[in-house]
């Protein structure tokens, strides 16, 4: 029954729920930004989500994780994307951990997991290196130095790349700066003398760099896994960050349209309420039905991470089209249907305007995935 | 669970036991058998194949034993239909009868109409076809104008019914008719099922722009119909009515109109009629329309499951209202995105010049533009979802109901 929530995740989701309604509402984000707080989250509300072992959720039991697999995860985000929660939770809890758990030597497992576990330990990928998700695309540098390496490069776009602790650096070994081969992932230290770190301040209000690398000594043990070989496994590790942001992406959607069909309900014009207008009808109604679809895509990429990993390539790239294309088209709709109003600031309907238009390029715009997509299955 | 794969694997023995190698193959318009007086088998293949599932109840595997179904649970009735697939076994009995009226007679039927319609539907007795639409009744179906007087012992019925589908080949309809003329629309209909041999029944073929007939209109003219031919109460027909468009859309939603003419898959269609480089298609254009049209398909399956494992779960979800709409679209988006992709031969209406697919794929085009219509337009079924699903409030003045 992959298709419909467990108990066990029914139960979680409820907690995750009432849990960020009252911690972290839209609200919270407003007030980060309107105090152009440096860190850009409340470090209490990250510490209370590690205590409800949100940290962890895909995590294995013997470095201190929940291992809900990502069906448990993605209810969390789920209820994240609804409140707009700004935290350290999808850098940190799912691509960083990813990263580790996939790419990781053991002995780098058991000296960091347990960490991201605790929630001790804030993780950044510093990937991209243009204005759109070109993840081959690496011309950052990672060469030989006596015992060592040295990192040189410009990362940007990079989520929580101010505030984390350490950042995993997509490098090249060797090989041409589009080539898929010579890949390696390293681990910095935020401190690390060289670096040098821009913080981005972005339409959604939300946490993201732009990081310089000058000539970084690198120590052979911060590479992970293998050098050059983490090609290998990258690409697994980026499409369950899709489908994590897809997921975050459905709940900003599912509350954006549950606030706008209230709004049609509420909003009395010509003496009646606007939703009674078969041309707002109509337009709610496909959304509905596009929701419908929206949500058993995301349930079911959820179920592959945990069950059916040789479909994971394009159920992410489903997912992440998907939620794409429907965020754009919600949030539109949710500004145009609230009319006037929608474009004052005061009401939270933009925030989730701007939100949804970042999350379109993290790991991959629509076009990107449609591209993908297709190539996977041939033609 | 233990049981269910026991059951999967019986269901598969016997399967492979008892499905004629013929009834594995893909069938024409002409092999389906759709039972009734006048119905026909196209080989004794085709014969034993139904009776060897009639036999086991199989041809409405979910009705109860007591009137000749197989008493299967949905869960047990989702592994037959998967092993069928398996092993691309034919559909052994068609009919309106066991996807549309026996559904409605297990809810409302009274005991004695069960026990005379269910089993004959189950072993394909009677073909039958539906009396809804009217000339002057579509979307506004409610508005309908076949009147049904009672005459004491029986009703006399006069008008019109149209999109009757297969009429000229059915032996029995089941109708709306309006049984008070003085009542608020819905409230004076009723639910009337009438025998086609009973005198002043005629019918008259529509043809339509696929060049097919399937549809005819059907006239009344002074029926008489016995009274323990209504089905469910006097005037409350309507919700007779509503219960059997759910089982209609549900149909359209999953089955798509479960054409026989043989269309090709759009991605095969691209590798036979379009040039790639590199491994693409090189018509960045049609390759994007491709790609959407297959992700949504890809979205629409998954959502059939969801809707499946919800209804399995007893989760009473909202999918199901969503489903008829999103899939009738989508074959409609099919079938234009095959035109555009074979170009000029799929334009072909006859032959030579064109292969048999290729002539099919053309009217299967002119056949879907039906596909958003029937059955409630995809209008109505925006109406439906916003009102029944979002709860909007009905429009000003119009006294609609879907």
């Amino acid at each position: 029954m992959a298709l419909v929530l467990n108990e066990e995740q029914r139960l979680l989701a409820e907690t995750a729920r009432e849990f960020l309604q009252k911690e972290a509402p839209v609200s919270a984000l407003r007030a980060l930004r309107n105090a152009r707080d440096p860190l850009g989250y409340d470090p209490e509300l990250w510490r209370q989500m590690a205590e409800l072992g949100w940290a962890s959720v895909i995590l294995p039991e013997d470095v201190g994780g929940l291992d809900f697999g990502f069906s448990g995860l993605g209810v969390v985000l789920q209820e994240t994307g609804r409140t707009l929660a700004a935290s350290p939770l999808f850098a940190t809890a799912v691509v960083g951990a990813s990263a580790l758990l996939l790419g990781g030597s053991e002995a780098q497992k058991a000296d960091y997991l347990p960490q991201v576990a605790a929630g001790e330990l804030t993780l950044a990928l510093a990937l991209e290196e243009s204005h759109h998700h070109r993840p081959h695309h690496i011309a950052t540098r990672l060469e030989r130095s006596g015992d060592g390496f040295l990192l040189s490069g410009e990362k940007l776009f990079v989520l929580d790349g101010h505030s984390a602790d350490a950042l995993l650096v997509v490098a090249r070994s060797a090989g041409e700066t589009s080539s898929r081969d010579g890949l390696s992932v390293v681990l910095v230290p935020r401190d690390t003398s060289g670096v040098e770190i821009e913080r981005t301040i972005m339409a959604d209000s939300r946490n993201a760099a732009n990081i310089r690398f000058n000539a970084v000594s690198i120590a052979s043990n911060q590479v992970i896994g293998t050098e050059g070989e983490a090609g290998r496994w990258l690409e697994d590790v980026l499409d369950r960050g899709r489908i994590a942001m897809a997921a975050e992406m459905l709940g900003s959607v599912e509350e954006v349209f549950a606030r706008t069909v209230a709004w049609l309900k509420e909003r009395v014009q010509f003496g009646v309420p606007i939703g009674s207008f078969q041309a707002l009808q109509h337009r709610a109604a496909s959304l509905q039905a596009e929701l419908e679809l929206a949500r058993s895509v995301v349930l079911q990429a959820l179920t592959v991470v945990d069950e059916q990993p040789q479909q994971l390539a394009i159920m992410a790239s489903l997912a992440k089209a998907t939620l794409n294309d429907l965020g754009r088209h919600a949030t539109n709709e949710a500004v145009q249907m609230h009319g006037g109003i929608g474009v004052t600031d005061e009401l939270e309907i933009g925030f989730f305007l701007k939100r949804a238009r970042t999350a379109m390029q993290i790991l991959g715009d629509t076009g990107f995935h449609k591209n993908r997509y297709a190539t996977l299955c041939g033609y | 669970m233990e049981d269910l794969d026991q059951f999967r694997e019986e269901t598969r023995q016997w399967l492979e036991a008892n499905c004629p190698a013929s009834q594995r193959l893909p069938n024409t318009p002409e092999e389906q058998y759709w039972g009734g007086r006048r119905g026909s088998f196209a080989s004794d293949d085709a014969r034993v194949w139904f009776e060897r599932m009639r036999d086991r109840g199989w041809t409405a595997p979910e009705w109860p034993t007591a009137y000749g179904g197989g008493g299967l649970t949905p869960q047990q009735g989702q592994i037959l239909k998967e092993e069928m697939k398996r092993i691309n076994a034919r559909t052994p009995l068609y009919s309106l009868g066991l996807w549309m009226l026996g559904p409605a007679l297990l809810e409302y039927g009274s005991e004695a109409q069960k026990q005379e319609h269910l089993r004959a539907i189950v072993n394909g007795e009677f073909r039958w076809c539906q009396g809804y639409s009217e000339p002057g009744a579509g979307s506004d179906l409610a508005s309908l104008q076949t009147r049904a007087e009672d005459q004491g012992d029986h009703f006399l019925v006069n008008g019109s019914k149209i999109w009757t589908t297969a009429a000229d080949r059915s032996d029995w309809i089941f109708c709306l008719v309006r049984t008070d003329p003085h009542a608020k629309k819905q409230e004076g209909i009723s639910f009337l099922l009438i025998d086609m041999a009973s005198p002043g029944v005629s019918t008259t073929p529509i043809e339509l722009i696929s060049g097919d007939s399937e549809f005819c209109q059907t006239f009344f003219d002074n029926v008489r119909v016995p009274k323990s031919n209504l089905v469910g109460k006097l005037n409350q027909g309507w919700s007779v009515a509503k219960a059997l468009l759910v089982h209609e859309r549900k149909l359209m939603a999953e089955i798509g109109g479960d054409s026989p003419r043989k269309e090709i898959p759009p991605v095969e269609a691209a590798r036979r009629y379009l040039e790639f480089t590199d491994g693409r298609i090189a018509n960045a254009q049609l390759r994007s329309d491709l790609v959407d049209y297959e992700m949504r398909m890809h979205a629409i399956g998954l959502t059939h499951m969801r809707s499946f494992e919800e209804r399995a779960a007893g989760i009473k979800g909202t999918v199901g209202l969503a489903m008829k709409y999103l899939g009738t679209e989508a074959i409609k988006d099919k079938n234009e995105l095959l035109l555009a992709i074979m170009g000029t031969r799929g334009l072909g209406w006859e032959a030579p010049g064109f292969t048999p697919e290729e002539l099919d794929t053309t009217r299967l085009w002119a056949m879907s533009k039906a596909m958003t219509i029937a059955g409630g337009t995809s209008e109505v079924q925006l109406n439906v979802i916003a009102n029944h699903v979002l709860q909007l409030p009905q429009p000003p003045k119009a006294a609609t109901e879907y």
